[in-house]
């Protein structure tokens, strides 16, 4: 059933009230989630949303409205409704809105999935959840939690340049966490959780309940391991960390919007200055990364964003020189540039906003073997545990669930509550071994904007090398 | 302004008996079901660079039931209102309650109960004359309504580059269950935050009202310039153990992972909170409430029911430095040995009830001198005369949980921090890293005084508010700077 009709009626109603642009995204999104505890099925969801939200340009002011009634009369008020707002914003105008060029196009996309997550019964997630949580109990979890998601959204997008676009886009994901409860404190080991654009498989490949146990023993062992030492040495990341941290000092700092100030009140800006764009150093000769929401079954992929620009992959940075930037029609206008494709919604009751897809590092030369192998001294960090970052994506401190010793090249000790902390470019710029052994991890926990956007987002990374770190940073 | 469809449905208490019905026709009298409706009208005005970048608003219905048969539990929810999107939700539920795993930890349903008028604490409910903080004109606020405070923002910042938002949100909600409970309520809410900004350094305002007729625009915009002003040429300060006063922005950061971390019932059961009933975890300075009922000058406007029905009430959570309660729903409540106290959420079976309006009760009138710097918050300025060498920090950023059992937290400082040396402040400091226990630097001598002003705070995420005054402690662990 196509819906292209009530969402150019949204936009026909928009224009006819004054505006100069309109666009508008029926969504229909249906969502699946379980989470167990200790062997039982703690909680079951299935949900089914459907609406329409509407964009429109009346001078240089921008309004949208939504609305979950899917009828012709009602997607023409909200058009109407649009446009009004819109004009309030002129009350306080900035200067002209410019979009950059998109070519109108009629397509239609879906992403690739070998087995639907929504038709795999209820019973068997129900099962598996069951079956992982009870091995992590009985290896000597005190508590043991297990969960998958799974979003199948429909979207059919009009614009009033002519684009005519649908998607089908089908994510899933889940994982599995064990903590040990000591006097003190809590550790915690989990299989970090990952997420895509695929179908049931992804959570099949995870081997949840083979891996439960391992790590149970983990974080019964980390309430007895060594503190991780505090001082400068070399780090290793493992994948999935490396993951964040390219999400939190490279991807939210390459957003356009943030570098130009509108993000300025609450998620914040940008250390980077546009007027060195295709000349700023942000790490070694490394440090190759890209905006690519073509990249198969990686949770930022889609074939055309919430404003119709195709997917296309593009550097963000390339042998460590900033060269690209995740930009929207309209911020890139502003910024001179001429290219968009990284505007998305949460769903339809929300404004499309500048985004990350997936951004990730291109694979290195090594592997993870090889890189212990060529450290004397320093410390492996792996899986996150907690991140947070200043409001100019400069001054960043992570924790990890594990850690360990590397001593002469080899694994040695585990050690627990490891921390390191840095600024972004000096980080990065220490980069000096990286793996090619890459994962498109995921990331369906990305919050932004106001009112606030849950977005997706996918981050390819492999294990690497920094040196000259801070480490063990305690409260 | 409330629920409707083309079917006749029309208001969130008929949906929700709608489904109720349904659920008696499609599953029986064995069925027990639980169903929320929520109508809920958001509106957003953002400005960037000083101009509206962002203006939004939509009007949404959901509806979510929750159905337990035979031993299993399953939920679901949907927008579409209509009688046939309702069946299919029933039906899609109890497909999906089958043939799901049984669930033991069922604590069952809410039985028939009054919604409390007067919430038990001194001065709260039918004496704070809110009606549950509804304010029929903030519900219908227009877009320009919203742009005049904005206007007034930028204006009151006197040149400087602002940013932020004044946002109003309508909610006509309603419970009913096949126990027989059925209740309505209502709220609106106001907040505006914004920033104003000087070369590279930042001052806020912010503020959160059950009538967007008490947010000055002009005022916040003003506060927030004074803020930026008073911050320009930050000095880099070494890490280290500083004396400080934060300010209610700042407050409202502890406030708020307490409540999600501490006073979480479940975390409490599965032994992962700090909180300890009966034990002296605080200063006797404090004193913490949830009260989603407001009361006195400051109204949370939350609705007077939870998510199973039960009717949210005032609860005193730390009274003079002793932990007295956690917030619980059914199920977390049932672990417990306890009763539900009126903070179920769509979420809590998996992340734990609670509270979304904690208020920590302002301290007594300071007498002295209050001093006069505009950049610092009132009821902040008299502990600064107090003060041999310390920091004042307008507000906390990104703050993340290192360990939930000890709430060891690190973050980042925002907005405005000054050196505040021999009574005055000397100088503004760059931003700082901190890692830092938050139930320890309130603990049993570390309180040196509480601001005589709780202020009514905006969540960033909305749904929960925070009344927080000022409070100057007597240490703050900073671990870096803007060097590393």
């Amino acid at each position: 059933m196509s819906h292209f009709d009530e969402a150019g009626a949204a936009v026909q109603a928009a224009l006819d009230a004054g505006a100069r642009y309109a666009d508008a995204r029926v969504m229909v999104c249906r969502t699946e989630s379980m989470t167990a505890r200790n062997g039982s099925v703690e909680d079951l969801g299935s949900d089914e949303s459907a609406g329409l939200g509407v964009r429109a340009l009346v001078g240089s002011g921008w309004g949208f409205y939504a609305v979950p009634d899917l009828s012709e009369p009602s997607a023409r008020a909200a058009g109407r409704r649009a446009a009004q707002i819109a004009a309030a914003s002129a009350q306080v105008a900035g200067p002209p809105v410019e979009l950059t060029p998109s070519a109108p196009v009629t397509a239609s996309w879906a992403s690739e999935c070998k087995v639907d997550p929504l038709s795999v019964p209820l019973s068997d997630k129900g099962d598996l959840l069951v079956r992982a949580t009870t091995a992590a109990k009985e290896a000597g979890a005190d508590l043991a939690q297990a969960s998958y998601a799974v979003w199948d959204t429909r979207k059919w997008f009009v614009s009033s340049e002519g684009h005519r676009i649908d998607q089908h886009i089908r994510e899933c994901g889940g994982g599995v966490t064990a903590n040990a409860i000591g006097d003190g404190e809590v550790q915690r080991r989990s299989l970090p959780g990952q997420y895509g654009t695929r179908g049931w498989e992804l959570v099949e490949e995870l081997d949840l309940i083979g891996n439960a146990p391992r790590l149970a023993q983990e974080a019964r062992e980390l309430l007895t391991a060594p503190l991780c030492p505090s001082g400068e040495t070399t780090l290793i990341l493992g994948g999935s960390q490396l993951a964040l941290q390219i999400h939190e000092s490279v991807g939210h700092a390459i957003e356009l919007d943030r570098i130009l100030g509108w993000e300025a009140a609450f998620a914040g800006t940008s250390w980077l200055d546009l007027s060195k764009l295709g000349q700023l150093r942000y790490g070694s000769e490394l440090m190759n990364i890209t905006i690519d929401p073509s990249f198969p079954g990686a949770l930022g992929s889609f074939g055309f964003d919430d404003e119709g620009t195709p997917a296309a992959k593009r550097h963000a940075v390339r042998d460590g020189i900033w060269v690209g930037v995740l930009a929207g029609r309209d911020s890139a206008a502003v910024a001179g540039l001429d290219y968009a494709g990284s505007v998305r919604s949460d769903g339809w009751a929300r404004l499309p906003m500048v985004r990350m897809t997936n951004v990730g590092l291109e694979p290195g030369p090594h592997t993870l073997d090889e890189i212990i192998a060529a450290t004397d001294d320093g410390v492996f960090m792996e899986t996150n545990r907690s991140w947070s970052i200043d409001d100019r994506r400069l001054n960043f401190q992570f924790g990890c669930e594990i850690g360990y010793e590397i001593k002469n090249g080899k694994r040695g000790r585990m050690l627990r509550n490891p921390t390191y902390t840095g600024i972004g470019p000096k980080f990065w710029q220490s980069m000096d071994m990286l793996s090619s052994e890459t994962v498109a991890w995921g990331t369906p926990n990305c919050g932004k904007g106001q009112p606030g956007q849950v977005g997706h987002t996918g981050h390819p990374a492999a294990p690497a090398r920094f040196t000259n770190v801070r480490v063990g940073v305690h409260g | 302004m409330s629920a409707s469809s083309g079917s006749g449905v029309s208001t969130e208490l008929q949906v929700a008996a709608k489904v109720v019905e349904l659920v008696r026709e499609l599953a029986g009298r064995a069925a027990e079901a639980e169903v929320n409706v929520r109508h809920r009208a958001l509106a957003l005005t953002r400005f960037a660079n000083s101009a509206i970048h962002q203006n939004v608003a939509e009007a949404t219905t959901g509806v979510r039931l929750r159905l337990h048969l035979d031993g299993r539990t399953a939920a679901g929810s949907t927008t579409v209102t209509s009688v046939d999107g309702l069946r299919s939700l029933v039906e899609r539920t109890l497909a999906a309650a089958r043939v799901t795993p049984p669930d033991p930890g069922w604590a069952g349903l809410t039985l028939p109960a009054a919604l409390h008028i007067s919430a038990g604490h001194p001065g709260s409910g039918e004496h704070s004359g809110l009606a549950f903080g509804f304010d029929e004109a903030t519900a219908r606020a227009t877009p320009a309504e919203r742009a005049e405070r904005v206007r007034a923002f930028v204006d009151a910042a006197g040149g400087l580059e602002t940013a932020g938002y004044c946002r109003t949100e309508y909610v006509s909600a309603a419970f009913a269950n096949t126990a027989g409970q059925a209740v309505e309520g209502r709220t609106a809410e106001a907040a505006m935050d914004g920033i104003a900004r000087n070369n590279g350094a930042d001052g806020v305002a912010r503020l959160a009202a059950a009538r967007l007729a008490d947010l000055d625009g002009a005022a916040l915009g003003a506060r927030a310039a004074a803020k930026a002003r008073a911050a320009a040429a930050p000095i880099e300060l070494p890490p280290g153990e500083y004396e400080v006063v934060l300010e209610p922005t700042a407050v409202a950061d502890l406030l708020q992972n307490f409540s999600v971390f501490g006073f979480n019932g479940k975390s409490y059961t599965e032994k992962q909170s700090f909180a300890e009933l009966g034990k002296e975890q605080f200063d006797p300075s404090v004193t913490i409430v949830d009260d989603p009922l407001g009361s006195r000058g400051e109204p949370a406007p939350g609705l007077p029911f939870d998510d199973e029905g039960t009717p949210a009430r005032s609860l005193v959570l730390v009274r003079e430095g002793v932990t007295k309660a956690v917030t619980h729903d059914r199920t977390s409540a049932a672990e417990a040995g306890a009763e539900s106290t009126g903070h179920a959420a769509a979420t809590s079976r998996s992340w734990g009830a609670f509270p979304a309006h904690l208020r920590m009760e302002a301290g007594p009138p300071v007498t002295g001198t209050p001093g006069e710097p505009a950049a610092v918050v009132e009821s902040a300025r008299p502990f600064l005369a107090h003060m041999r060498r310390g920091l004042l920090v307008t507000d906390l950023w990104y703050t993340r949980v290192l360990d939930p059992k000890t709430l060891v937290v690190t973050g980042l400082t925002r907005n405005g921090v000054w050196l505040v040396e021999d009574g005055e402040i000397t100088r503004p400091v760059g931003n700082l890293r901190f890692t830092q226990s938050y139930p320890q630097a309130l603990g049993p001598g570390r309180v040196l005084g509480i601001g005589a002003e709780s202020v009514l705070l905006p969540d960033s995420w909305g749904g929960a508010h925070y009344a927080s005054p000022a409070l100057h402690l007597a240490s703050w662990n900073f671990t870096g700077n803007a060097s590393g």
